[in-house]
């Protein structure tokens, strides 16, 4: 672990920073996340400190100014991060859990079981994620835990592919063999022998399934199918600011710059995981 | 030629029983809760009287089996249903904003395709240089932000900053081609760079692998600079995987159309699936999400057949 190349700490740091952000998000944020402070769209200290605000303003108390209707928004931010993070965190841990072990199941028991999951996931993926979301998001009540489950379920497809591909290269190595004679179950040799091998892998991808996450429920909240006001998420918050933008108000730009950043800092870390995995495998990964 | 002409046939006999299997799981997807269609989409205070009309209306009554296939006969006799908010027919509503959002994709792919593919041999001819450096940090940039924000980004700085172009993208039948243009210019480019970033990446990826094949070599040993390399030797040999990451990608492109329409108002299929999806219209999403569906399935599908048409190995398989 000494050696960890400067792009995967930076990386490192930044994920642990919006990560303690988000748990810490109360005791952080300067206004409450619903509370009106101001008025509309007031400028913020940094356009101030940059000489970019409108004329007639010298100071302001908030960082990232007010938004459309007088919250501050740099308590949005922060609260709207910590929803946006626990839904993907949620929606990623749901779609691995399923993903992997169903993908270990179908490599390890084969046959017509491997085959129809396999065809069925070919045929879910054959419909853009966003749409397919679309139609089910149209009859379901729009809720943080049915986002999570429709989030989860749809990606899932993509971690059963990888779980299962990596599963059918270890189901063939000879400890796998000897666990079989020895009369272990399926689920000792999905579990104790696949599992920890499998893993490394898993998790480099779990990265960028994780931003995928980001970037899918900023998308939906940014529709007005997401998270629903008053509650802030980071795609909420361009969809509350956006008619700013037309009067020279950047306020929706505020969490370009937070996804971005924090899309950023997961890939360089899922890099280096992967780099990590494949010099130590031998390449496979 | 009867061997490609059967991997064709059988390509495209998959891609017709992929869509009817999709028609199943879209059909499906909206009646994935156990409850009833007709409560959810009228809520829990609905009264007795208003839920069993819409029911009526929607053909709830009737076995799921019978309405499906009344669904799908009607679909390919070319009647989607009625909206049941507005009553209006479906296909004559979506028949207008198709082409409107065929219109805009065709002008981004038009820019986007040979800039990624020039971009791509770019960055192939000047490997671990810095332009190919430069090159794969925008792409990473591009691809970590949603594009609705690279949207409202360019917004804001070319719309209202710079004031090139207008902010939002009306168009209308008594437009002339050019106003029709300027209109488009914004979204346009939104879903240009969108696309690009993944095209680019995957076109340098493709011509890499030929890259390393023992007739570029010959090829360099024998004097040619590195242009002509990649452009006689390198670029044939990666056209089928070329053009599978550029059909894939418009692939992408009919997806992300979706949701750039929404930014910048423009009148097409996608604002009319998301703005029908918050009013719970349930016949309006089936009918747009299969035609993205259809149209998804179908670039994939003319991407296979094009890899099967250019690759001699694929047309004699052993």
């Amino acid at each position: 672990m000494k050696n960890i190349p400067i792009s995967a700490l930076i990386g490192l740091f930044f994920t642990a920073l919006y990560f303690l952000m988000a748990i810490f998000a109360p005791l952080i944020a300067p206004y409450g996340m619903a509370e009106v402070v101001g008025d509309v769209w007031e400028p913020s200290r940094i356009e101030i400190m940059l000489g970019i605000a409108p004329d007639g303003f010298t100071e302001s108390q908030y960082w990232l100014g007010t938004d459309n209707i007088g919250r501050d928004l740099l308590s949005r931010m922060i609260y709207g991060g910590r929803t946006t993070i626990f839904i993907a965190t949620m929606a990623t841990v749901v779609s691995f859990t399923l993903g992997s072990v169903l993908g270990f199941f179908a490599a390890v028991t084969g046959g017509w079981v491997d085959q129809s999951l396999s065809r069925f996931v070919d045929l879910v993926m054959s419909i853009p994620t966003l749409i397919f979301a679309l139609v089910v998001l149209s009859v379901t009540p729009v809720t943080v835990p049915m986002l999570i489950i429709v989030m989860g379920l749809l990606d899932s497809t993509r971690v059963y592919r990888l779980a299962r591909a990596v599963a059918v290269d270890i189901e063939v190595m000879d400890y796998v063999e000897a666990a079989r004679l020895r009369g272990e179950g399926t689920s000792w040799i999905i579990f104790r022998e696949i599992l920890p091998n499998a893993l490394s892998p898993l998790v480099a991808e779990m990265g960028l399934r994780f931003i995928f996450m980001v970037l899918f429920v900023s998308t939906l909240s940014f529709l007005g199918l997401g998270v629903q006001p008053p509650e802030a998420d980071w795609g909420g918050i361009v969809k509350e600011n956006k008619d700013g933008i037309v009067y020279g108000i950047p306020a929706a730009l505020v969490p370009a710059f937070a996804i971005a950043t924090l899309a950023i800092s997961v890939n360089l870390v899922a890099d280096w995981v992967l780099n990590r995995t494949t010099s130590l495998k031998g390449g496979r990964g | 030629m009867p061997l490609i002409a059967k991997l064709l046939v059988q390509r495209i006999a998959l891609g017709l029983l992929l869509l009817f299997l999709v028609s199943g799981l879209i059909f499906a997807g909206t009646m994935i809760l156990p409850g009833d269609v007709a409560q959810s989409i009228l809520g829990q205070s609905a009264t007795p009287e208003a839920l069993a009309n819409l029911r009526a209306e929607l053909g709830l009554n009737e076995p799921a089996m019978q309405r499906y296939f009344n669904w799908l006969g009607g679909i390919l006799t070319g009647d989607l249903g009625t909206a049941l908010t507005s009553g209006t027919d479906i296909a004559e509503s979506i028949g207008k904003r198709l082409s409107n959002t065929l219109f805009l994709a065709f002008w981004a792919a038009i820019i986007a395709v040979p800039l990624a593919i020039f971009l791509g041999l770019l960055a192939v001819r000047f490997k671990d240089r810095w332009p190919d450096k430069m090159i794969s940090a925008v792409t990473l940039a591009s691809i970590s932000i949603p594009e609705f924000l690279i949207g409202y980004v360019l917004m804001y700085l070319i719309a209202v900053k710079l004031r090139w172009f207008p902010s939002v993208a009306m168009i209308n039948d008594g437009m002339s081609l050019g106003d029709k243009l300027s209109a488009i210019a914004l979204p346009v480019a939104v879903l240009t760079l969108v696309v690009l970033a993944h095209m680019m990446r995957m076109t340098r990826a493709a011509i890499l692998n030929v890259m390393q094949s023992a007739y570029i070599e010959t090829a360099e040993l024998k004097g040619l600079n590195g242009f002509q390399v990649i452009f006689r030797h390198a670029f044939p040999n990666a056209i089928a995987p070329i053009v599978n990451v550029v059909m894939l990608n418009l692939a992408y492109l009919v997806v992300g159309v979706v949701v750039i329409e929404v930014v910048f108002v423009y009148p097409g299929m996608g604002q009319y699936l998301v703005d029908h999806v918050s009013k719970r219209d349930v016949p309006v999403v089936q009918a747009c999400g299969l035609i993205f569906a259809a149209v998804y399935i179908g670039l994939n599908m003319v991407a296979d057949i094009v890899a099967i048409l250019s690759n001699p190995r694929l047309r004699h398989p052993k």
